[in-house]
This record gives C-alpha cells, sequence and structure tokens, in this order.
C-alpha cells in the first residue's frame, strides 16, 4: 500500500515533529510512505478567504505531487477536508484530482477506518482532553457532533482509549470552535482569541494535563493563548500521543 | 462599524462577554434536550427541508393558491416587490382608515423593511406588543435576536428603562413586577388601538390561512380588538398543505426555544363581521435570492434563531454586531442578498465550523453558504485591497515549492533572531497569543535527511 505522506504548510515549517509522528505512525503499521518533496499547501488559506480562484497553482502542485499513490494521508482534519471538497483541475488532470478526493484520508481514520487499527502499544500517562477540530468532525465526520440526534462515536477518542496509562478528560462543552477560522484568527482577533480563552478554560476546570487534538492549526491558535497565560498544559498533536512510549 | 469591529467593542466587557455567551448557550441546551426527547428528529429536519424544497421549486404556484383561497375568505391580499413599497401599502390602510396609531407583534419582516421609523417619519406611531421588542423600542435599538429581541439586556438594566418609562420602583429588577407592568402599559394600548399589525410564521396555500406563533398571546390581543388586522409576509413563508404545519409547529418552538410549541399557535383565516384583513405578500430581494442557485436553500429559514444559539461568534459578539435586521449565521447568508457592498463583511463573520447548519431544523447548509458568499464577494470586488495583494502574494508564495522553501525559512529565521519584527502590536496574532515556537529545521529538512 503506497501512502501519499500529505504535510500542511504550517505543519512542516513549524512542527516537524508531529509530521514525523506521523510517519512513524503509518510505518509501524507497515505502509509504504512517501512523502513527496515539492508539496507546498493545499490551498484553505486563500480559499476560506474568498480567493478560491487563486488556488489554481496550489491544486496542479498537489495533484502532480500525489496522484501517484493509493492513499494520501495528513495530520489535519482542516486541509484534508479542503483537499476533499475543493481539489479541482482543469482538463486532464482531473480525474486525478478525483482520483486524489476519493483516496485522500486525516490520520485518525485512515488508523481506525484503512488500516483498522486495534493495538497501539502506547504509553501516556496524562489526564489527556480531547479538542474536536470542527472541519474534522463535522466535515470528515471523525466523530458525532453534540447537535445531532445520532448515535455517538469518534475515531480519534477509540485510538486514544489504546494508550496504556491515559486519562480522557470529560469537557464541558465536548465540541465548540476553538476560535482559530483560518484567517478569521487575525480578521476577526477579539472574537478568535475569546472562544480560545473559553476552550482553554474548560480544558483547565476539567483537568486537562495535555490537550490533544488532530487539526495542529486549532492547536497553534490554543497554544498561544496558553503560552501567553503561562498555563500549565501543554499542547501536542494526537500523533505524538498515539507515538508515545 | 463592520462586524469585527463592532466584535471588539463588545468583547471589551470580558464578563458581559461570558454573560452573553453562557445565556444563548443555556438556549442551546435547552434545543438539544429537546430535540433528543425526540428519536425521529433528524427525520423531522428531512421532511421539513423537502417540504420547503417544493415550496421553492413551485413558489409562483403555491402563492397563487394562497391569494385565491385567502380572497376567497374575505381577506385583502397586497403584493410588495421590495421594502418600500411595503410600508407604502401599510400606511396607504392607515391612511385610509385615518389612523395614527398602531399596535405591531412581532415581526421580523417588518425589521428587514425598517418600517417603524419609516411610519414615525409618516406621524404614525407604532407600540411593539412583544414584551422583549417593547424593551428594545423604548431603548431606542433594533432587536439583536430574531426570538429574542432583548437577550442582551440584563433583569438590572431592564429594570431601570422600566423605572424611566413606565415608572416602576427605582432599583426594581423582580422579573414578575417589570412584567406586571408592561402587561398593564401595553393593555391601555390593545384596548385603544383600532389597527393591529403581525407577521406571519406559515402561510397555507390550500387554505389560504396563516399561523402566527407567539408565546405571550400579544398578536391575538391585538388583533383581537382592533377593527383591521395586517400581516406582513415574506413570500417564502408558503407551505402547500394544513398537515405540514405538523412538521414544523413541531421543529419551530424545540429549535427555537426548547420547547414542545409555541404557547399560542394562532391560526387566521377569515376576518370576523366587520373587521378588514389585509395580508401583504412581500419579495424585497427573495425572487432574486431563489435565482441563486448557490444560495436559494436560505429561504427556506423558519426564523427559529437556532444558528444564533449555536453559533460561537454570534453568543460572543451580540446580534448588532451584524448590523442587520437578521443576525447570525442565516443573517449572515441572507444579508448579502440585500445589500453585498454593506453586508460583504457578515460572510466573514464566522470560522465555518459548521455547527449552524447541523442545528438547522430545515437543513440549510449555512456554513458552507458562507464560503460561497466569500467567493462572490470577492470576486465581486466587495474585498478590500490589501488582503487582495496579500491573498495574491500567499499564492505566488504557495504556487512554487522553491519560493515556499526560501519563504519558510525565512519566516522561521526571523522569528528565532529577531522576532520584534513579528511579535509586535502590528500584528493581530500577538496581541492575545504567542507565535509558535521556531524549530530549528523543516519537515521536509528533516526528511531529506532521515529518509533520503
Amino acid at each position: 500500500m503506497k501512502v501519499g505522506l500529505f504535510i500542511p504548510c504550517y505543519v512542516d515549517q513549524f512542527y516537524p515533529k508531529v509530521g514525523i509522528a506521523t510517519l512513524q505512525l503509518l510505518e509501524k503499521f507497515g505502509c509504504e510512505v512517501g512523502y513527496p518533496a515539492n508539496q507546498t499547501c493545499c490551498g484553505q488559506p486563500m480559499a476560506n478567504s474568498g480567493y478560491e480562484h487563486l488556488t489554481h497553482d496550489c491544486n496542479r502542485l498537489f495533484v502532480q505531487n500525489f496522484a501517484d499513490f493509493d492513499y494520501i494521508v495528513g495530520p489535519s482534519g482542516s486541509c484534508v477536508l479542503h483537499i476533499k471538497e475543493h481539489l479541482h483541475t482543469e482538463g486532464e488532470g482531473e480525474a486525478k484530482a478525483t482520483h486524489i478526493r476519493q483516496r485522500v484520508y486525516e490520520l485518525t481514520e485512515f488508523l481506525t477506518d484503512v488500516l483498522k487499527v486495534e493495538n497501539l502499544s502506547a504509553h501516556f500517562p496524562y489526564r489527556v482532553g480531547l479538542h474536536q477540530s470542527c472541519h474534522g468532525q463535522r466535515g470528515l465526520h471523525l466523530s458525532q457532533m453534540s447537535e445531532l440526534v445520532a448515535p455517538a462515536f469518534s475515531k480519534p477518542e477509540k485510538l486514544l482509549r489504546m494508550v496504556d496509562g491515559i486519562e480522557l478528560v470529560q469537557l464541558t462543552r465536548r465540541d465548540e470552535c476553538c476560535g482559530f477560522g483560518g484567517t478569521f484568527c487575525v480578521a476577526e482577533e477579539a472574537v478568535s482569541a475569546r472562544m480560545g480563552v473559553d476552550r482553554i478554560d474548560d480544558h483547565v476546570k476539567n483537568g486537562t494535563q495535555v490537550l490533544t487534538g488532530g487539526d495542529m492549526s486549532c492547536l497553534m491558535h490554543l497554544e498561544g493563548i496558553i503560552r501567553r497565560r503561562e498555563l500549565p498544559i501543554k499542547v501536542m498533536h494526537i500523533a505524538e500521543i498515539l507515538t508515545a512510549n | 462599524m463592520n462586524h469585527s469591529q463592532a466584535a471588539d467593542k463588545f468583547n471589551k466587557d470580558f464578563d458581559r462577554t461570558s454573560w452573553h455567551d453562557e445565556t444563548l448557550w443555556w438556549v442551546r441546551q435547552k434545543r438539544d434536550r429537546a430535540a433528543f426527547a425526540i428519536p425521529e428528529w433528524e427525520e423531522l429536519r428531512n421532511t421539513a427541508s423537502q417540504i420547503k424544497h417544493n415550496v421553492l421549486s413551485n413558489l409562483d404556484t403555491y402563492l397563487m393558491e394562497f391569494e385565491k383561497n385567502a380572497k376567497a375568505n374575505g381577506v385583502t391580499v397586497h403584493w410588495a416587490a421590495d421594502a418600500h413599497e411595503h410600508n407604502q401599502i401599510v400606511l396607504s390602510i392607515l391612511r385610509e382608515q385615518g389612523i395614527q396609531q398602531i399596535v405591531k407583534s412581532k415581526s421580523m419582516l417588518t425589521e428587514e423593511c425598517h418600517l417603524n421609523p419609516f411610519l414615525a417619519e409618516n406621524g404614525v406611531e407604532v407600540i411593539d406588543t412583544d414584551l422583549g421588542e417593547r424593551i428594545v423600542q423604548l431603548a431606542d435599538e433594533p432587536p439583536s435576536h430574531i426570538v429574542m429581541p432583548c437577550i442582551h439586556w440584563k433583569k438590572e438594566e431592564i429594570g431601570v428603562l422600566f423605572h424611566k418609562h413606565l415608572g416602576t420602583p427605582e432599583g426594581c429588577a423582580d422579573p414578575s413586577t417589570l412584567t406586571l407592568a408592561a402587561r398593564e402599559h401595553l393593555r391601555e394600548k390593545f384596548l385603544t388601538r383600532r389597527v393591529a399589525l403581525t407577521g406571519v410564521n406559515f402561510a397555507v396555500a390550500e387554505t389560504g390561512e396563516f399561523v402566527v406563533c407567539t408565546n405571550e398571546g400579544n398578536a391575538d390581543m391585538g388583533t383581537h380588538l382592533a377593527d383591521v388586522h395586517i400581516a406582513c409576509m415574506g413570500i417564502e413563508k408558503i407551505v402547500p398543505k394544513r398537515k405540514h404545519l405538523g412538521v414544523f409547529l413541531r421543529l419551530l418552538a424545540r429549535s427555537a426555544t426548547g420547547q414542545p410549541i409555541t404557547t399560542y399557535s394562532s391560526h387566521f383565516a377569515k376576518p370576523r363581521e366587520g373587521q378588514q384583513m389585509h395580508i401583504i405578500l412581500v419579495d424585497n430581494g427573495r425572487s432574486r435570492q431563489l435565482g441563486r442557485e448557490e444560495f436559494r436553500n436560505s429561504l427556506k429559514c423558519i426564523r427559529c434563531g437556532a444558528c444564533m444559539n449555536t453559533c460561537p461568534v454570534y453568543r460572543r459578539s451580540g446580534g448588532h454586531s451584524y448590523h442587520n435586521a437578521v443576525a447570525g449565521p442565516i443573517g449572515s447568508i441572507l444579508a448579502p442578498n440585500l445589500d453585498m457592498t454593506k453586508n460583504a463583511d457578515l460572510p466573514f463573520a464566522s470560522t465555518l465550523c459548521g455547527s449552524c447548519s447541523n442545528v438547522c431544523p430545515v437543513k440549510i447548509n449555512i456554513h458552507e453558504q458562507l464560503y460561497s458568499w466569500r467567493q462572490v464577494l470577492t470576486k465581486s470586488g466587495h474585498s478590500p485591497t490589501a488582503k487582495t495583494i496579500g491573498m495574491k502574494a500567499m499564492a505566488a508564495v504557495l504556487s512554487s515549492p522553491s519560493v515556499y522553501r526560501f519563504s519558510g525559512k525565512i519566516g522561521r529565521l526571523t522569528l528565532s533572531n529577531t522576532p520584534f519584527v513579528v511579535n509586535n502590536s502590528l500584528n493581530p496574532w500577538y496581541k492575545q497569543r504567542e507565535m509558535p515556537e521556531p524549530p530549528k529545521e523543516s519537515f521536509g529538512e528533516w526528511y531529506k535527511k532521515n529518509r533520503k
């Protein structure tokens, strides 16, 4: 199984350890992983800002980089959702784009749904609070959203429960948005920061030691607030916990 | 003031923002409890959405059917192309009657049409009889929420307002005492006004009747005592058959406030003897929205306000920050249709978290429409020039792997060596957040060294 490792631009630049943990996880479960060196960005920052028409080159690059893999896997629900919903190219490339849209997976759903992971041999003896990022949850349906009258499930939580010693924290508002929202975080700075403060407060009140999630962008925003306020909470991507020993 | 500036101002009072957020979250939780008590809730939403789909696809036919049946019931039917025509029609009915004072129950359509200021300019006094609306009217403010117009007011503040306007004891903030004072104040208006204006929640094509939902019975008090009833409705309020009300009435109050049903769901079919009943069917941009394929489903809205209560941005910025009669997520997809220039900021006042679409009782894909409006507004030149320049630069960097790698390296070096270039007041991120700590190497650089 040839898996293309899709490392979003901000993870590449600011959180290489998340990329490394993702790679290690995929290799551990027997995937033949390739990392196309010429990847840049999925184009979401432009598209969500109203400039989807400026994403053609990003789309073309993405198709060039990832068309030859059986699966494309990335440690970010938001970027994966963007590719799934918006990756298109003109002419012959469209068939390849369609292949990618159908075969792109967020890391945790790839582990639970494709690799059918049941055992992780990871050890992480901390109280962990899971942040449900909206695009992963409501967009990719990685877990059930609180709005729907439907049975509960959570792919990231299922994986975390395989980790030895972990204690999962129950939050008061289990799936409220953190306020990152791409360029929203600067365009609507006041609301964005306030949403982040409230999310973190929920974790503090419920005893989170380590805050985790599947989207480093949300975590980057939350970590920025945690560090500014000098709170005793460590922020880690879920891939780092699933590879912890 | 655009949404971001208004939200910034709103957030200056940290505790009040907490209070506003928690108050509305409490309503969202009430909605959850009511919804989860109905096992077939999702099926109901689907059904409602499909009924509205049928309505929107055959709107002309249903409107004509409604008009025919309403006329047969003895109701006078008026058609208004826009807000101006609507307001003129109301005024002409009042002039015909020689009336200068009316009572009005809640109608977001008349807010959309700015009827109150129009009538005031023309010498007509309007008394809003919904308690929340009366409160904001006394305070000379527009409603901040379509279901709970004064949700941004605390009871102590209402006490001060009522002391000034209704003569309640100074310092009294007891809700029962204040409500009683409002009842007495409004009773005199109900008894003396000869024209009552109401909104319309649903109009039934099959029978020509319409339904007005209130919790206070104020629509009934007004219309039962008045010689003339004027009902104003947006043309999308039609449902084909009476039986369809069973679906919508189950969804409306549960979504809005968590009640199983509104206290009063009043059916108006024909004028009683000696009474006049008028219905004004208002377009005001609805046909235009119907013609926009991506946005037509926004016309399914039954004005329950659930998307506002669940919206983490609305809860932390308040209804007035949306500078539109309908605020929140639904307002943000309706408002650009009314005025793209004035409302270009609203589709950006969202993180696209998608909670709105999933509480919506008629399954409007609100967050997807927010995304689509962003594209439409940008392409039609409603985006700030600086933003366009920034986005073009970003696209150029991300379009070239080598430029991207180079820029990333420079960015990380800058953050490491000269952080003050980034960590300053010109960077909105830095105002309340630290920048990420730059690593020595990117993942790409690590991979090159360790895997190839």
